[in-house]
């Protein structure tokens, strides 16, 4: 199987032991899994805040009149 | 509304200049025959369902896929999107080269820029997607089925899209313009194979109470023997939806996908489709996906704890039931009576007062929805 990457972060020892503490009940087996997880939640939701709009207004004019013609929209 | 998953929304479909040149350009190219489960593939591919994939999975997308849920890019992605091909076509095809990809009838509709070609163990992709080897199990039936390689690489559709039911199919750019244009910003998908009964109806509206709209997306494709007829579900829904559901709440459009009766990782694929469509939340009920008893009753809620950054919200609901004494469907939250006023929303008990020509009562299924699947003399799959 292809190997996935993985790269080594460092983190203030005092930080990584409140980690440690805050893993404490979770059922993650280590702090990698547990700081991969968080991460990737603040990480998702940072790129949330990031949404642009998708379609120029040429495309949008075209989507709404099959819309129209469907039916869906009046 | 949820930005795509993945960030963008794919767009494989060619533009009608370059549409026009590929139609001469495959004449010269190796053509490959879908099977209609491959071709609605590669329409979802290409109309952004399935985004960010932008063609079939190459080998390394495809190992983590199977081994941790996630495309290699991290993006979580639960199941599969292959193309397996025959060891004649296997020798045939070289990396690197072009292909056409045609319907079954032979008619050209995409192309494949071929990147990879790998073999791969059909038992390790059942046993990673499904759980289980038993062949008695619908897809690892098909997976054991399939041809002994798989091709990687991008598509690109030059043909518009195919549809049995063009008035209800929509693809996730007109969604999301359709539920702009409706003012929603908050939206609950709906995932279903089945006609509408009375405890579809009231976990639908429970879901919509806190949201701005419901987007019903039935799967139509290829199902089990005994499912109901896509048209049959089609026409009951009509019949609820104009009954019942406000106009401007409520949108109904089909997905055009194969069930693969993966339970846990069906669902939460099942979620990222309709994130791409934009919705914002997505129901996931009791034994989702899910077939025989190959799955725990809760198990694909509980597999969507592993994805923290799925960006869509998925909500739950346990078994309901008809109450007496309630007088209406209810689940354990809400409803303190004993069992013995309680009854099942027996989809298969329905399913058989169909087949003798009876109406189930009012109870269970509205009459003008019961009314209107005794109109269709072909009910069920065969």
């Amino acid at each position: 199987m292809a190997e996935k990457n993985y790269t080594t972060v460092s983190i203030p020892k005092p930080l990584a032991k409140k980690i440690k503490k805050r893993m404490e009940g979770t059922g993650f087996n280590s702090m990698s899994s547990y700081v991969t997880y968080v991460l990737r939640q603040v990480i998702s939701s940072m790129e949330e805040e990031e949404q642009t709009e998708e379609f120029s207004e040429e495309d949008e004019e075209k989507v709404k009149e099959r819309l129209r013609a469907l039916g869906y929209l009046d | 509304m949820s930005r795509p998953h993945g960030g963008t929304l794919v767009n494989q479909m060619a533009s009608d200049k370059k549409s026009e040149r590929l139609k001469e350009e495959v004449q010269d190219m190796k053509t490959f025959k879908l099977n209609s489960g491959l071709r609605k593939d590669v329409q979802n591919i290409a109309n952004g369902v399935y985004s960010p994939l932008t063609g079939f999975m190459c080998r390394v997308d495809f190992d983590w896929v199977l081994e941790d849920s996630r495309l290699n890019d991290d993006t979580p992605w639960t199941l599969p999107i292959v193309l397996d091909i025959t060891d004649d076509e296997r020798e045939e095809l070289s990396e690197g080269e072009e292909v056409c990809l045609e319907t079954e009838d032979g008619e050209p509709f995409a192309t494949l820029k071929v990147e990879e070609l790998y073999g791969f163990d059909k038992k390790r992709m059942a046993r990673k997607v499904y759980g289980t080897e038993d062949m008695e199990h619908p897809g690892v039936k098909r997976t054991m089925n399939m041809n002994d390689h798989l091709v990687g690489g991008d598509i690109l559709q030059f043909k518009d899209n195919d549809s049995d039911f063009e008035k209800y199919h929509l693809v996730p750019k007109e969604t999301r313009v359709l539920f702009k244009e409706k003012g929603w910003r908050t939206i609950v998908g709906f995932q279903t194979r089945n006609v509408p009964h009375m405890g579809h109806e009231y976990v639908q509206k429970t879901a919509l109470s806190f949201v701005d709209g419901i987007f019903i997306n039935p799967i139509i494709g290829a199902k089990k023997s005994g499912d109901y007829r896509d048209e049959v579900i089609l026409d009951a829904y009509d019949t609820l939806m104009g009954e019942y559901y406000l106009k401007d709440r409520a949108v109904m459009s089909i997905l055009e996908a194969e069930m693969r009766y993966a339970g846990p990782k069906e669902a939460v694929f099942h979620a990222i489709m309709r994130k791409n469509f934009g919705c914002t939340h997505f129901i996931v009920g009791r034994d989702h996906a899910g077939v025989g008893d190959y799955y725990g009753p809760y198990e694909a809620q509980e597999f969507f704890d592993q994805f923290p950054g799925l960006d869509i919200t998925p909500v739950f609901f346990k078994s309901f039931t008809y109450c007496e004494k309630c007088g209406g469907a209810v689940d354990g939250h809400i409803c303190p009576h004993d069992d013995e006023y309680r009854e099942n929303f027996s989809g298969t008990k329905m399913r058989n007062m169909f087949k003798d020509g009876k109406t189930p009562p009012e109870k269970m299924m509205r009459p003008e929805v019961a009314e209107t699947v005794l109109k269709h003399e072909n009910k069920f799959v065969e």
